[in-house]
C-alpha cells in the first residue's frame, strides 16, 4: 500500500511535467492539426539554454537562489517561445498548403536538427549534465517517499500555468479567435481574424510552457540530456490524446493520468518497460476510446 | 485524327516500351557493379544501400500511396531479422523457411498495431507506429531470447538450394533480386483496384469513400504490405550481417527509411530508390563530419520539405487532375486556403 502511495506520488510530479508539454502539443495540434514531434525538442533545448544560463548566473545556497531561478524561468520560457514562433515562421508557415504529411516529415526533420544542434554544440553534447540548481532537502514524506518544498512549489506552478492558459483560452478575446481558427479557419478570415498572428501565438505559448517546464524538470532531476526531449515529447502526446487532443484540460488530466499509470506500471516491471507502459496505454485508449477522456464534444474545442 | 483515346493508348505503350529499356539497363549496370571492383567496403556500402531500396520500397506503399505516415518501420524489419536469427540458431531452420513465421508475426502485429488507430485520423498513425517501434527495440534489449542488448550472433548463412551465400558479393545479388521483386511488386500493386483505391484515399479521403471505397480496410491492407515487405527484408538481413543487435532496429532508422522516401518522392519507385541511396551513400562520403551528419541531414530534409513538400521525384498522380483543379482553386481564391480544410469540413459535418 505504502509503495502505491509512493508511485502515485511520483506519477503526480512526473504528470505535472507531461501536463505542461501536452498542452503545448494539444494546442498546436488544436489550431494546425499537425502533430509537431519537434515540440518535445523545444523542451529540451530549454532544458540546455537555462542549464547555460544558470550556470552563469547562479550562487550556489545562497539566499537569492529561488529568485534567479524565477526569473531565469521566465527569461526561458521567453526564449522557447520565441524558438517555436520562428520554427512556424520558418518551415511551418510556407507549407500552409502542403500536405499535412509532408508537414509532419518536416518536424520531425525540425526535432532532427534541434536534437543533433544541441549534440554538437561545445559544452552541451551527448553526456548527461548536473543541472547547477537543485532542491533544498528539507520537505515532507509521503508513503515512504520524501518530497522536498522545492518539488512541490513546481507542482503548484505547472498548476497555475496550466490553469493560466485555460483562462486565457476560455475567457478572453485572444482566445475565442483560437478556438474559432481552430473550428474553422476560413471562417475565421473572414471575420477579420489575423489567422497567422493567432497561430504564431498559439506556438509562442506551447513553446514558454515546454520552456517552464525544462526549467522545472533540471531542478526537480537534477540532469538533462540531449534524448530527454524525444521521451518527453512522446509521453506528452499520449497524454494529450489521453485526455482528448486539442482540449486544454483533457491535456493536463491525460498527463497526469498517464503519469501516474507510468510510476505505477515502472513500479511493477521496471524502468525499463516506462515507454512500452505509456503506448500499450495509448493503444489501449485509442481501442476504446478513441476520442480520449474528455468526451467528444468537449474533445473537438480547442 | 487520332481520337484522344488512341493518342493516350500509343502514348502509353510508346513510354512503356522506353521504360523497360530503362529499367533493362540499369538492372544489368547494377548486376555489374560487382565485377567493377573487388573492394568490400564498397560491396558492403552497396548491398546495405540495397537493404535500404528494399525498405523504402515497403514504406512507400504505406507513406506513398496510402498517404499515411509510419515512423515505426524499424519495427517490422526487426521482427523479421530477430524471428529468422532465434529460429535459425536455436531451432536451425533454414533462413527461408523462417521467413514464413516472421511475415506471419508481421502482419499480426500489423492488425494489432493498425486496426484501431487507422479508424481514426491517420496521423495518430504516426505517433502509434513511433511508439510501436521503441516497443519492439525494447523487448528486443530486455528479453533472454532476443539475446538483451547485445543482440544475437553466429546466424548461419542464407542457403538457396545448394548454394551457400557467404559474401558480400552474394548478398549483393540476394538484395538486387529482393530490389527488382519489391519494385516490380509495387508497380504492379499500384496499377490494382487496391493501389488505385490507396492513390484516392491519399489524394482525398472523403471522396474516396464517398466513392465508396471503405477506407479503414485499404488503409490497413496498405500497412498489412508494408510490414510483410519490411519483415522479409529483416529475415535476409540476419543473414547477410551475421549478427543482429538491438541498435540497428531504433527510432533513427525508421527515420532513414521516411528520409529515403520523402527525399525520393513520395510514391514514385524510382525516386524512392533513389532516395534510399543518397541517404545510404552520403553518410559515408561524409564520414569525417559523424556527428553532424544528422545535422545536416534535418536540416536538408526541412528544406527539401519546405521546398518541395512532395520530394525531390515526385509521382506523376501529383500532377494530376485533382492537384491541377486544387490548384485552380487556390489561384482563383484570395484568402488563405488551408491544407486542414477538408479535415475541418469533416468535423463540422459530424458535428
Amino acid at each position: 500500500m505504502s509503495l502505491f502511495l509512493n508511485e502515485i506520488g511520483n506519477g503526480i510530479f512526473l504528470g505535472a511535467f507531461f501536463g505542461l508539454v501536452a498542452l503545448g502539443y494539444s494546442m498546436v495540434y488544436g489550431i494546425l492539426r499537425l502533430i509537431n514531434f519537434a515540440h518535445g525538442d523545444f523542451y529540451m533545448v530549454a532544458a540546455f539554454v537555462s542549464y547555460t544560463i544558470l550556470g552563469a548566473v547562479v550562487v550556489a545556497n545562497s539566499h537569492q537562489q529561488w529568485w534567479t531561478v524565477a526569473w531565469v524561468g521566465l527569461v526561458v520560457m521567453i526564449i522557447t517561445g520565441g524558438l517555436a514562433m520562428f520554427a512556424n515562421q520558418l518551415i511551418y508557415r510556407p507549407m500552409r498548403r502542403a500536405a499535412i504529411l509532408s508537414l509532419m516529415i518536416a518536424a520531425i526533420g525540425l526535432s532532427q536538427v534541434l536534437e543533433n544542434g544541441v549534440l554538437v554544440t561545445p559544452q552541451w553534447g551527448a553526456t548527461y549534465l548536473v543541472y547547477p540548481v537543485t532542491t533544498p532537502p528539507s520537505g515532507f514524506n509521503l508513503g515512504s517517499n520524501h518530497y522536498t518544498w522545492g518539488q512541490l512549489i513546481i507542482v503548484l506552478i505547472s498548476g497555475l500555468l496550466a490553469l493560466g492558459v485555460y483562462l486565457l483560452v476560455g475567457r478572453t478575446l485572444l482566445g475565442k479567435a483560437m478556438r474559432a481558427v481552430s473550428e474553422d479557419r476560413i471562417a475565421a478570415v473572414l471575420m477579420g481574424i489575423n489567422v497567422d498572428l493567432v497561430i504564431a501565438i498559439v506556438f509562442f505559448i506551447g513553446g514558454a510552457l515546454a520552456g517552464a517546464a525544462a526549467v522545472m524538470t533540471g531542478v526537480y532531476y537534477g540532469q538533462i540530456n540531449y534524448l530527454m526531449g524525444f521521451t518527453v515529447g512522446l509521453e506528452a502526446f499520449t497524454a494529450a490524446v489521453l485526455g482528448g487532443i486539442g482540449n486544454i484540460g483533457g491535456a493536463v488530466l491525460g498527463g497526469l493520468i498517464l503519469g501516474v499509470v507510468q510510476s505505477i506500471g515502472t513500479g511493477i516491471f521496471g524502468a525499463e518497460w516506462a515507454i512500452v507502459v505509456a503506448f500499450g496505454a495509448l493503444v489501449l485508449m485509442l481501442w476504446f476510446r478513441p476520442t480520449g477522456l474528455l468526451g467528444e464534444r468537449v474533445a473537438r474545442r480547442m | 485524327m487520332p481520337t484522344e483515346v488512341q493518342r493516350r493508348t500509343s502514348r502509353v505503350s510508346g513510354t512503356r516500351i522506353a521504360r523497360g529499356v530503362v529499367v533493362m539497363a540499369v538492372a544489368v549496370v547494377a548486376a555489374l557493379i560487382p565485377q567493377m571492383t573487388q573492394n568490400q567496403y564498397y560491396l558492403g556500402v552497396a548491398f546495405q544501400a540495397e537493404m535500404l531500396m528494399c525498405l523504402a520500397l515497403g514504406l512507400n506503399i504505406v507513406v506513398g500511396y496510402a498517404g499515411m505516415l509510419d515512423l515505426g518501420f524499424a519495427a517490422f524489419f526487426a521482427i523479421g531479422a530477430y524471428t529468422t536469427a532465434i529460429l535459425s540458431t536455436k531451432e536451425h531452420w533454414s533462413i527461408i523457411a523462417s521467413i514464413i513465421p516472421g511475415v506471419a508475426v508481421a502482419v499480426a502485429c500489423a492488425l494489432i498495431i493498425g486496426f484501431p488507430t487507422l479508424r481514426l485520423r491517420s496521423d495518430y498513425l504516426a505517433v502509434v507506429t513511433l511508439g510501436f517501434g521503441e516497443i519492439i527495440q525494447t523487448i528486443a534489449i530486455n528479453l533472454n531470447q532476443t539475446g538483451g542488448p547485445t543482440g544475437i550472433y553466429a546466424i548461419p548463412a542464407l542457403t538457396i538450394g545448394s548454394v551457400v551465400v557467404a559474401s558480400n558479393t552474394g548478398y549483393y545479388y540476394v538484395f538486387l533480386v529482393l530490389v527488382i521483386a519489391f519494385a516490380l511488386f509495387s508497380t504492379r500493386l499500384r496499377h490494382s483496384r487496391l493501389g488505385r483505391a490507396w492513390l484516392c484515399i491519399r489524394e482525398d479521403e472523403d471522396a474516396a469513400k464517398a466513392m465508396g471505397i471503405n477506407t479503414n480496410h485499404y488503409k490497413l491492407y496498405a500497412y498489412v504490405f508494408g510490414a510483410v515487405v519490411g519483415s522479409i527484408t529483416g529475415s535476409v538481413y540476419a543473414p547477410a550481417l551475421t549478427a543482429i543487435s538491438p541498435a540497428s532496429f531504433g527510432f533513427s532508422e525508421s527515420l532513414l527509411i521516411v528520409m529515403a522516401v520523402a527525399i525520393g518522392g513520395l510514391g514514385s519507385i524510382w525516386g524512392v530508390m533513389f532516395g534510399a541511396a543518397v541517404v545510404e551513400i552520403f553518410p559515408e562520403v561524409f564520414r569525417q563530419f559523424a556527428q553532424a551528419r544528422l545535422l545536416v541531414f534535418g536540416v536538408l530534409l526541412v528544406i527539401l520539405m519546405v521546398v518541395r513538400p512532395r520530394g525531390l521525384f515526385p509521382e506523376r498522380a501529383f500532377q494530376g487532375v485533382g492537384a491541377r483543379l486544387r490548384l485552380r482553386l487556390l489561384r482563383d481564391d484570395a484568402a488563405e486556403v488551408p491544407v486542414v480544410e477538408t479535415m475541418t469540413a469533416r468535423t463540422a459535418d459530424e458535428r
